[in-house]
């Protein structure tokens, strides 16, 4: 019992009626907080790309056109469903919300503030820290892929088809990268929970930002996460799915209204999501230096600045990409197959591996100065050796 | 970098001023001889300028423009010859803006507002009478509800340009050959169109790069 509902100190002892209440506030909270987060984050995501484009961006609807998502929103509520004849109705329903419970559920596991005493309970604040921690993740952005799937499937139409199709490969390719670059993290950590990551991410000094957040020590899984995650959410350089001028719009094209809007919230909110755990497996979570003029127990030090350093590296993750969703353009699909199966996943995994060697030759004492180059020299030669049983573009031509 | 170039690009963006502007709130300069909706123009002392003559509808290549003259009455002349213009009529669903009609007539009487922003929800509406197009006590141009005016810009009428560089030379600069008009009085004479000359052609032609 304890250990299905997680390491949590508030859910350890009796479960009382404020438990129960605490727990659903969290929720409440978070609900909200994805709703109002996705909000902003498409308001803003507009404004950057106007600002790299040298326009205004929205600016009619509120301040600043803060405003300008919600609007819309209530416009997509009130416009008319419409629903292709060969449809399979059932499923065709049933796609939009397992593409966006996925999606809300996914953030429980982050953990977005230190440990705080609310009504004489501790708890941690995130909704959920099971063990398995981030195999949720996993899970959840499985499941999210069954509601683009199964859209495209159930919505009778070729172009939906092959738009749910290309997502579905994509999306299975790059969950193996992500899969595997999370190893890369969990050879550190030694543990799933996301509250024990974070916490083995503890501020001592500015040095720690090196020393002990893991992207330093897992930069190469760092940035096959950051690279997977934008895929696996099916962010430009890699929104095949969509590929508007060769789909028109993919595995959505014959959804309207507010189901459109669903499938369009659980886009944003997995970028967000993917986000807000790359900053708790790499980047300290909610880390970071306290308020050094109040007392360490003051609100300040233990509510506020764990919830501001959070939220500061979530945005500055966020804003890198709109900045790539501002750049790059996007991939031909065979490469993008060809860039998951033969770069990514043979990275991550030979990046696991050497963590692997070296984690375990720091443990046993062995002479990392020998450890380390042989392991990388090891790893190249593997990874040469794959490169060399790949058939090359040139060949692959001549096969064609 | 190669492949990250494009990332240089858009962030260097973010630094440099936009090319958009609040466009309704408003709006970026137009060019000197912009052609816009038309006005009747009045002398000095409130006369019309307008005397009847239908030069400027027989020049319209659209056809849109229908005038009637008729004889000043002798103890309340409306304008200072023996005939003035009694119906004046623009329908803006055929005017091309052209400028032909300026050109066209000898009184000045009719010229060009640098406003396009208007809009009708009839055809009725697209016809401007004689009570829309004429300016008003202060020489401006009457705003019409349905019209956006912002500032005083878009006031600056195209044909006195012409005015001052007759017969098509472009060299041809300072001499103004065009009466007072009511509330604005003798305009200034336009500047030189030698690009290489003044600094304010020079900016011109940016602008017109930018666009």
């Amino acid at each position: 019992m304890i250990n299905f509902l997680g390491a949590d100190p508030l859910l350890s002892g009796d479960i009382d009626l404020t438990v129960v209440l605490i727990v659903v506030v969290k929720t409440l909270i978070i609900f909200v907080l994805l709703l109002v987060g996705v909000m902003l984050y498409i308001w803003g995501m507009r404004k950057v790309i106007a600002d790299m484009q040298n326009r205004i961006g929205p600016q009619k609807a509120g301040p600043f056109g803060i405003l300008q998502s919600l609007a819309d929103g209530i416009k997509l509520f009130f416009k008319e469903q419409s629903e292709p004849a060969g449809s399979d109705h059932r499923v065709y329903l049933l796609a939009p919300y397992l593409s966006i419970i996925p999606a809300f559920l996914a953030f429980a596991i982050v953990p977005i503030g230190g440990t705080v005493s609310i009504a004489g309970h501790m708890t941690e604040l995130q909704l959920a820290d099971p063990e398995i921690g981030v195999l949720f993740l996993l899970a959840m952005s499985g499941i999210g892929l069954y509601g683009i799937m199964l859209a495209g499937w159930s919505s009778g139409s070729k172009y939906p088809l092959l738009g749910s199709v290309r997502a579905s490969a994509q999306m299975l390719s790059y969950e193996a990268a992500l899969g595997l670059a999370i190893v890369g993290v969990l050879v550190h950590s030694g543990t799933l929970s996301t509250r024990a990551i974070v916490n083995q991410q503890a501020w001592t000094g500015i040095g720690s930002i090196f020393t002990d957040w893991f992207w330093l020590p897992a930069i190469g899984a760092f940035v096959i996460f950051l690279i997977s995650a934008l895929a696996e959410t099916n962010h430009p350089p890699f929104d095949l799915a969509e590929a508007e001028q060769e789909l028109t719009g993919g595995f959505n094209t014959e959804y309207t209204g507010i189901r459109f809007a669903l499938f369009y919230l659980a886009e944003f909110m997995n970028v967000i999501t993917m986000c807000a755990i790359a900053v708790t497996l790499f980047l300290g979570g909610p880390n970071g230096p306290g308020l050094g003029f109040v007392a360490s127990t003051s609100w300040l030090n233990t509510w506020l600045m764990p919830i501001f350093w959070f939220f500061l590296k979530l945005m500055i993750l966020l804003y890198a990409t709109v900045w790539v969703r501002a750049s790059l353009p996007r991939m031909r699909y065979d490469r993008l197959m060809d860039f998951s199966w033969k770069v990514m996943i043979e990275s991550a995994f030979l990046w696991a591996m050497a963590t692997g060697v070296i984690v375990v030759g720091r443990n046993e004492g062995w002479n990392l100065w020998i450890v380390t180059p042989a392991v990388a020299i090891g790893a190249f030669a593997i990874y040469y050796l794959l490169m060399a049983c790949v058939p090359s573009n040139k060949e692959l031509e001549e096969i064609r | 970098m190669g492949k990250f170039s494009g990332f240089r690009v858009t962030i260097a963006q973010v630094f440099k001023p936009k090319v958009t502007g609040n466009y309704p709130k408003t709006k970026r300069p137009k060019p000197e001889r912009f052609h816009g909706r038309h006005v009747l123009n009045r002398y000095e002392d409130g006369m019309e300028k307008c005397i009847g003559c239908e030069l400027c509808a027989a020049v319209c290549p659209a056809q849109c423009i229908y005038v009637r003259g008729a004889d000043n009455p002798p103890n309340a002349p409306v304008s200072p010859g023996e005939r003035y213009g009694i119906v004046f009529e623009i329908d803006y669903l055929r005017c091309i803006h052209c400028d032909l009609c300026v050109e066209a007539c000898p009184t000045e009487a009719i010229t060009e507002t640098k406003l396009f922003e208007f809009s009708f929800t009839n055809r009725q509406d697209a016809i401007y009478t004689k009570r829309e197009l004429l300016v008003d006590d202060n020489g401006r141009a009457q705003r019409q509800p349905w019209e956006l005016w912002l500032g005083d810009e878009d006031d600056q009428t195209s044909g006195w340009m012409r005015a001052t560089a007759s017969a098509g030379q472009a060299a041809f600069e300072g001499q103004v050959g065009w009466s007072g008009e009511l509330g604005v009085g003798v305009r200034t004479p336009e500047p030189s169109q030698d690009k290489t000359r003044t600094a304010e052609a020079a900016d011109d032609t940016e602008e017109v790069a930018l666009g």
